[in-house]
């Protein structure tokens, strides 16, 4: 029995059969292989997206689905534990998907439940499927996940997806470049982990072009709270902001990746560029997702 | 010949010789009491006498524990390295030292420190908590099993072990 708690769970050649089995789905959508399967999706706290691409998995894969969306409609409000909760729901699933706003939460989960768990985000942890369908993107437009220059733009110190795709795409020879304020850099263990394996990486402060090499321009939404002084906000957020015009005389293969939600850090005149790819990315996350759920089964 | 053995004892013998049991020596002076609860010391009937302060050319200033007729694990004793890298231990029988141990950091770590995130699950749910070690140029760092933060070794928050 195998869990996805974090990418590191993964080996490369996991990954490539996760995206293996995405592209097949992308091409035949409907395949009820799961029939007798019911599969758990526990949103401890709100989600848009990510619930409904699970259940959009798992109903396309035929198993039925249990769950909840918020805490509010759970016994956690009569004061049950997540252990006891988790216990309870494995009695009836044959796997869970589990939101959590701990930490480590997903973890704990796959320790005491009797089926697989997918973590679809324990906090500012963790967030392997976002991942996998950002590699499942990645690959879909570049056709190779190789020799890519990848650079990230925005909440690097906070932003969970930022950390997992470096730890993903580490297996692939990447080259990265961090554009972000001194507040919300990459962190130390990030550029420990990279240094130990040999990828090459710069950092830069302000977002104002200079990505012509870029394949991929991955960028991710800053977040006021993270802020104590609101005007340092402001500043910041439009030094990491991309508009249309930085894109002239970027390669041709380059695409904007996002994971979604969009603030002000993309420009509305982006959209209608053909480097634009954040929408067509959230629909990959459907076929991602099956491909996991059936890898995960099938162990 | 006699009198400068006897000088000589008294200045090793500052804390009491024990006939059987462990000496742990080369505590870091302000560690002495992390090391006691890390040993879960707090809590037994054998007879324990310890000296801090004491003048080390390692250290500067150093501790050191004596505890009658108590024998430790290697794994027990292990995790005093986070806090006392370089003690060493001498287990006495009969008022010899028959064996002499060096502590080493252990790979993982369980049920001995808290984690300092204060979203981990491990300080909102009941469960122990785990950590695997990293040596780095900075220092030992210690990577929770859960929230996958890290934490440096100069931050360690002890759990005690009766506690735990």
């Amino acid at each position: 029995m195998k869990s996805l708690i974090s990418i590191n769970d993964f080996n490369k050649e996991e990954m490539l059969q996760v995206l293996d089995l995405a592209s097949a789905y992308e091409a035949n959508p409907n395949q009820p292989l799961f029939r007798d399967k019911v599969i758990a999706c526990i949103f401890f706290e709100p989600s848009t997206r990510t619930r409904l691409s699970f259940e959009t998995a798992a109903n396309r894969l035929g198993a039925r689905v249990i769950g909840f969306s918020s805490l509010s409609s759970t016994s956690v409000t009569k004061g049950e534990s997540l252990k006891d909760t988790l216990k309870m729901v494995s009695n009836y699933a044959d796997m869970i998907v589990i939101r959590h706003s701990l930490d480590g939460a997903a973890r704990f989960a796959s320790e005491i439940a009797g089926c697989p768990v997918i973590n679809a985000g324990d906090g500012a942890n963790q967030h392997p499927t976002q991942t996998l369908l950002d590699m499942y993107s990645i690959r879909k437009t570049q056709g190779t996940l190789d020799n890519l220059s990848i650079t990230m733009v925005g909440d690097l110190k906070y932003g969970r997806t930022v950390h997992s795709l470096l730890q993903a795409m580490s297996h692939f020879n990447p080259r990265f470049t961090f554009i972000s304020c001194p507040e919300l850099g990459i962190p130390q263990e990030y550029k420990d982990f990279l240094n130990e394996r040999g990828i090459r990486y710069e950092e830069k402060q302000v977002l104002e072009g200079g990505f012509e090499q870029a394949d991929i321009l991955y960028m991710t939404r800053v977040q006021q709270e993270r802020f104590q002084d609101p005007m340092e906000y402001e500043r910041v957020k439009d030094l990491l902001s991309l508009n249309a015009s930085m894109l002239n005389g970027t390669k041709p293969n380059l695409r904007i990746l996002h994971p979604l939600p969009r603030v002000k850090e993309i420009a509305i005149d982006v959209d209608e560029r053909p480097e634009a790819y954040y929408f067509d990315q959230a629909r990959n996350g459907v076929y991602t997702r099956m491909g996991i759920i059936t890898y995960l089964m099938n162990q | 010949m006699e009198n400068e053995e006897t000088m000589d004892e008294k200045k090793k013998l500052k804390v009491s010789a024990i006939r059987n049991g462990t000496v742990i020596d080369r505590i870091p002076a302000n560690e002495l009491f992390h090391v006691i609860e890390i040993l879960g010391l707090t809590n037994g009937d054998f007879q324990m006498t310890f000296g801090t302060n004491l003048e080390s050319k390692v250290l500067g200033k150093k501790a050191i524990i004596k505890i009658s007729d108590k024998f430790f694990e290697e794994d027990d004793v292990n995790r005093i390295a986070l806090v006392a890298p370089d003690a060493k231990l001498n287990i006495i029988r009969d008022y010899a030292v028959v064996e002499k141990r060096q502590v080493s950091i252990p790979s993982e770590i369980h049920g001995l420190a808290r984690c300092l995130n204060p979203r981990c699950v491990t300080n909102h749910e009941p469960v122990e908590t785990r950590f695997t070690t990293r040596m780095s140029p900075n220092g030992l760092y210690l990577r929770c099993h859960y929230c996958e933060k890290e934490t440096s070794g100069k931050n360690l928050q002890i759990i005690s072990k009766n506690k735990s």
